[in-house]
Parts: structure tokens; sequence; C-alpha cells
């Protein structure tokens, strides 16, 4: 099913959305990666707070190219999300509102879905040109120093996402590949 | 590129007063940096017309309609990277070059070497390319410029310097494995070990991939192999006929594990498995599955 949904998430359309359901995405959402989580995850550690408040946010593991002149952003695909699970179950407890990746979760990931009634989208991996022209503006939020793997706050217009894992922990990748499998 | 012919051949001198003429070509280390720094930036706005025409074919063959989708969308961001310039994907890579030195060539104007890197340097730079290379893998602080590459020398017979590069994204590369297999594992331990790397891949490594195999060899050695396997046309089979029906067989089979573009389930899982092989120990049949993902972005230059 196709839908379109305005970001930051609510938790309604979040618990409304099912694995398998392409969706395009309008608002803002935050970029943050490997070095980003660590980061965060050693503040919380530290009693800090973190840079920003990621409730009923949407996290997109991205890290850009760097723009040319004239455009808001380089190439900005998904990157692997599996790599984040060590730090996602916490930040899904503090009230995260959706992940952008690409790749399998963890299963602490997927219960810590099913327990705040997130969603996990997948874009597709290696189309960053063309994901970049739904990106209308970029800028760095927290932790510049760390460049590519910096935080930055997007504006996105009808970004468009795949629902793999919902809510209620269904999963894309384990049912749309048994529906073509022909494993001899 | 062109190809010198004329070598700029000047006579030299052998020790002890026995001489002799022999053709010594001269390369600048600055037209290696020009030529490295090219090839990066190329290598990351468009692909090789072998792997164009896999997506092509591939849109047209895959019957799920979400991986359809998937591969239109891939096709469409291929036509948008290559007019504007923007890289194909963000992950921009790891430098890796593989780099036959003639004989007969000498290399003019400091270190081979560095010339190498300063072309990563100047191409990662000037084509707004991604820099994701870290200077310690713990310590973990990114040296700001892409370098240093991962280079691989051979010397070869000949007045020529023949480079390949690659441009390697990590969401695949981490999905690599190599295999220490016994030898009454056989082919069909081989043909096992392929898929489990594929079907544990699955969505991380960006489906439709190209499959690089190398078996035999050493422990390195087949995992060089199959790193330069998936710089080979992807159009072209192997010259070993056993081999040649392997990566047929191979392919087959992987198309019928369902994960599909994306992972998102389908038809076409990967574009093409190359292997490479090599002789190895009576006590051993090391392999590797190094995969790639559908941005399989390799140029070759020979000087």
């Amino acid at each position: 099913m196709e839908r379109k949904i305005n970001v930051p998430i609510s938790k309604e359309d979040a618990k409304s959305l099912r694995a398998g359901d392409y969706v395009y995405l309008t608002g803002t959402i935050y970029t943050a990666r490997d070095a980003a989580h660590k980061r965060m995850q050693e503040t919380l550690d530290a009693g800090s707070p973190l840079p920003l408040d990621w409730t009923g946010n949407v996290v997109y593991y991205m890290g850009p190219s760097p723009a040319r002149e004239g455009y808001p952003i380089g190439s900005a695909g998904p990157t692997t999300a599996s790599r984040m699970d060590k730090y996602t179950p916490r930040l899904l407890d503090m009230g995260l509102g959706a992940m952008i990746g690409k790749g399998k979760r963890s299963q602490a990931v997927t219960d810590a879905i099913i327990r705040n009634g997130s969603v996990y989208f997948a874009a597709v991996g290696g189309a960053g040109a063309i994901l970049s022209k739904r990106i209308l503006s970029s800028e760095v939020n927290a932790y510049e120093d760390l460049g590519t793997e910096a935080i930055r706050k997007l504006e996105v217009k009808d970004f468009p996402v795949v629902v793999v894992i919902d809510s209620e922990g269904n999963n894309l990748y384990e049912t749309a590949r048994k529906e073509y499998a022909r494993e001899i | 590129m062109e190809r010198r012919r004329d070598c700029n051949s000047s006579p030299f001198f052998l020790k002890a007063g026995k001489a002799r003429r022999a053709s010594l070509k001269k390369i600048r280390t600055e037209e290696i940096t020009r030529v490295v720094k090219e090839m990066c930036m190329e290598a990351n706005y468009s692909l090789s017309p072998d792997m164009r025409a896999c997506m092509e074919r591939a849109v047209e063959s895959e019957k799920s309609p979400l991986g359809k989708q998937v591969l239109s969308q891939l096709e469409e961001n291929l036509k948008i990277a290559g007019e504007e310039k923007i890289p194909i994907c963000q992950d921009t890579g790891m430098a890796v070059l593989f780099i036959k030195v003639g004989q007969e060539v000498h290399i003019e104007g400091g270190s081979l070497t560095e010339a190498v890197n300063q072309g990563v340097r100047e191409g990662y730079r000037e084509g707004y390319l991604r820099k994701s290379i870290v200077s310690d893998p713990i310590e973990r602080v990114n040296t700001g410029d892409n370098t240093p590459a991962v280079i691989y020398y051979d010397i070869v017979e000949g007045d020529q310097l023949d480079i390949v590069f690659a441009a390697k994204g990590f969401g695949s590369e981490n999905m690599s494995r190599v295999f220490m297999l016994k030898p009454a594992d056989g082919i069909e331990g081989v043909k096992e070990a392929i898929l489990t790397a594929v079907r544990d891949a699955g969505p991380n490594a960006c489906p439709p991939m190209v499959v690089g195999v190398g078996i035999g060899g050493t422990f390195e050695k087949c995992a060089m192999m199959a790193k330069h396997a998936l710089t080979r046309n992807v159009e072209e089979a192997s010259p070993i006929p056993y081999i040649r029906e392997l990566e047929k067989e191979m392919l087959e089979k992987i198309n019928r594990l369902g994960i599909g573009p994306g992972g998102l389930g389908g038809t076409v899982t990967a574009f093409a498995v190359n292997i490479e092989t090599y002789p190895t120990h009576i006590a051993g049949l090391p392999m590797a599955v190094n995969i790639c993902c559908h941005v399989n972005r390799h140029v070759h230059r020979t000087l």
C-alpha cells in the first residue's frame, strides 16, 4: 500500500504502517551513523543530555558525499543499519519515532520496535543520487567535527522508503524472500 | 587513455662495462597522479557498459513488482549520477588498485605509491567524493582525503603500467568471507560456501550483487583473487571450462534464493559470479567470496 506520512512521525502513523507499505516521507529528519551513535551512547553513559530530543523524530542512517555548489547535499543513500543495532534499543526506549536504513536488524532492535510502537524503513541502497533529489535542505545539527558522520537536520519531500519492520514485528525481508525463493 | 609506443627509450649501461641497449619506458609520477585522479571520478559517476547492460536486462526480467520498482530507481539513479556528476552512491569507497608494473618501465619524479595516493587525494577532493578512510582501525580519525589506498603491485614483463582502480563500498565488503575448506569438501563445498555467503549477506550487501570468488592459493591469495574477480567484465565468462559452468550454475542458484533487488524479494539477486583460481597446497582448499553491491565500480587504464 502507498502512503504519504509527515515527519516527525506520530505514534498513530507509526503504528498504522505495515511491512511492505511503500511510504513517502515529508518533513524533518536527522542523520546519524556509526560515530554519532557511539558519541550519543557515551554522552548518555556520562549522564549528559543528547544534542537533540529524539522523541517522535526519524533517524536516517546516512553519511552524505560533499555537496556541489548550488546543491543542498551530495549523494545521500542509506547505510547498513545493523551497525547501529548495539545503540538502537536505548534510543527507541527514549522515544525515537522511526529509522531509515538498509539491511537486517537484530532481534533486540525488533523487540524494541514492538515495545515502543516504532517502525524501521529501508531506502534503496546505492541510490544516493536520486535520493538526494528528495532532500530540500541540509544543515549540521551536532558533532560537526565528525564530518560526514555529523548529525544533520534534513528537510525532505516525498522521500521514498519501504516499511521493512512494522510495530507488530512483521519483517518484509523475511516474508518477501520466501515468496520468491525457489531453492532446490 | 593513449598507449605510448615510442617509449622515450634511451640506452642504459650495465655495470662492468657490459653495455646493452634496452628500451626503458619513462613514466612521470605526475602523469600517474593525473590518471588515478580521473579514474576515481569516472568510477564514481558512471558504471562500465557491461554493468549498465546487466541493469537494463534485470529491469526486464525481474518478476517482483517491488523489485522492478527498485531496479527502475537504480537505473534513474545512474542517469542522474552521470548527468549531474553526483556520486552513484554516497559510499564512494575505499580506493583499491591493482597495478601491473612492466619490468621495462622506469618511474620518474618520486614514489609511485605516493603518486597514486596523490591521485586519490585529488580525485576525491575535486570530484566531491566522500572521504571514508580512518587513519587507525581502532582510534578511527578520518584522514580527510580518502587516503591511503589499498594497492597491489605485480611486476610483469613489458613496458607498460597497467592500472585497475576499484572504489569498494563497505556495505558489501562487510558481508564478504574467507573459508578454509578441506580438500575433501571439493566443488560441493565451494558451492555451499558461495551460497552461504550470499544468503547471509542478503539485503545488507545492496543486491543485485556481483559475487567475486577466489579459489586456491593461500589464505590471503584467495581473498585477493576474489577482489580482483570483481573487476572482470561481468559479461565475460572464465576461460576455464569447468569454472565457466560453475559460474553459470552459481548465478542461477543465487537468483533462486529470492533475496531480490534491495533485498525486498525477487528473482534478480546477482548480476554475475566471477571466479578466479590458483594452484594450492595438498592440505588445503582456501576460498574467498568478496561481494560487491550493484554499484560495482572499476576503471582500467594502461600507460
